[in-house]
């Protein structure tokens, strides 16, 4: 996890484009900075950044499916709830389910978990856009490359 | 028609926190309503799952955008209704 860098999502464990489902590893580093801040003698992962954990697993779901055709960006959380503290260190298993495929939208039920025991879960919607072009859409291939997206998932157009 | 009001009135009063006796088929969702394009994300949602269908509101939002069509033709609850009447009949065949 580059947590500074907002790329919470370290390696897809496996993704089924027939259930619509996809598993990540997200391992928080034993140090940052934002432990720092957050909070000093006791440092937290924020949960800001497990539901953004949460929708980058779905988001990587959604782009999978529609093959880098649609980039799904963050448009409403609900339901959510952080169940228990995360601390620097620990490995995380993301989980996320497509529930709906809109139009212009996708709604998504995601969860995380450690060690087996729930730690979070939310219902999250997205607006669905066609992918930008040029430098996003490389970026975003080097990083579905990182975090080993299947191949299947990887044909544009 | 009517029971297609019905549900859709309900999806909106519960959604968007709205008064349901406020809510009448000649109601614009977005000039009346007040209903902003995020929540109609949810409205849509709701929708879909209710009917069973998907409404296609990216096609819509293009045709408003090119003059092709108006926003009344799509956002006015009567002419909504129909058009997911449409939508369940089209599914239906």
């Amino acid at each position: 996890m580059r947590i500074e860098y907002f790329q919470l999502v370290d390696r897809i464990i496996d993704l089924n484009l027939n259930d619509l489902t996809i598993r990540v590893e997200a391992n928080v580093p034993a140090t940052s900075t934002i432990f720092e801040g957050h909070f000093p003698g006791q440092p937290l992962m924020p949960g800001v950044l497990l539901i953004e954990s949460m929708a980058q697993a779905s988001g990587w779901l959604v782009i999978a499916r529609t093959r880098f055709e649609k980039m799904p960006f963050l448009a409403g959380v609900k339901k959510a709830k952080l169940r228990t503290f995360v601390t620097p260190g620990q490995a995380l298993v993301v989980s996320a389910k497509l529930i709906h495929e809109g139009s212009g939208f996708a709604v998504t039920e995601a969860e995380i978990a450690a060690d087996g025991k729930p730690i979070c879960d939310a219902e999250i919607t997205f607006r669905v856009v066609d992918f930008p072009e040029g430098e996003f859409l490389d970026n975003m291939k080097a990083v579905a490359r990182q975090i080993s997206l299947p191949a299947e998932a990887m044909a544009h157009g | 028609m009517s029971s297609t009001f019905d549900t859709v009135a309900t999806i909106i009063a519960e959604t968007c926190d709205i008064p349901r006796d406020t809510i009448a088929p000649e109601s614009h969702a977005i000039d009346d309503l007040g209903i902003d394009s995020l929540d109609f994300l949810d409205i849509a949602f709701a929708i879909d799952k209710a009917f069973g269908i998907k409404l296609p509101l990216e096609q819509w939002t293009q045709e408003v955008n090119d003059g092709k069509a108006t926003t009344e033709q799509y956002f006015v609850l009567k002419n909504l209704c129909a058009r997911i009447d449409d939508l369940i009949a089209a599914k239906a065949r």
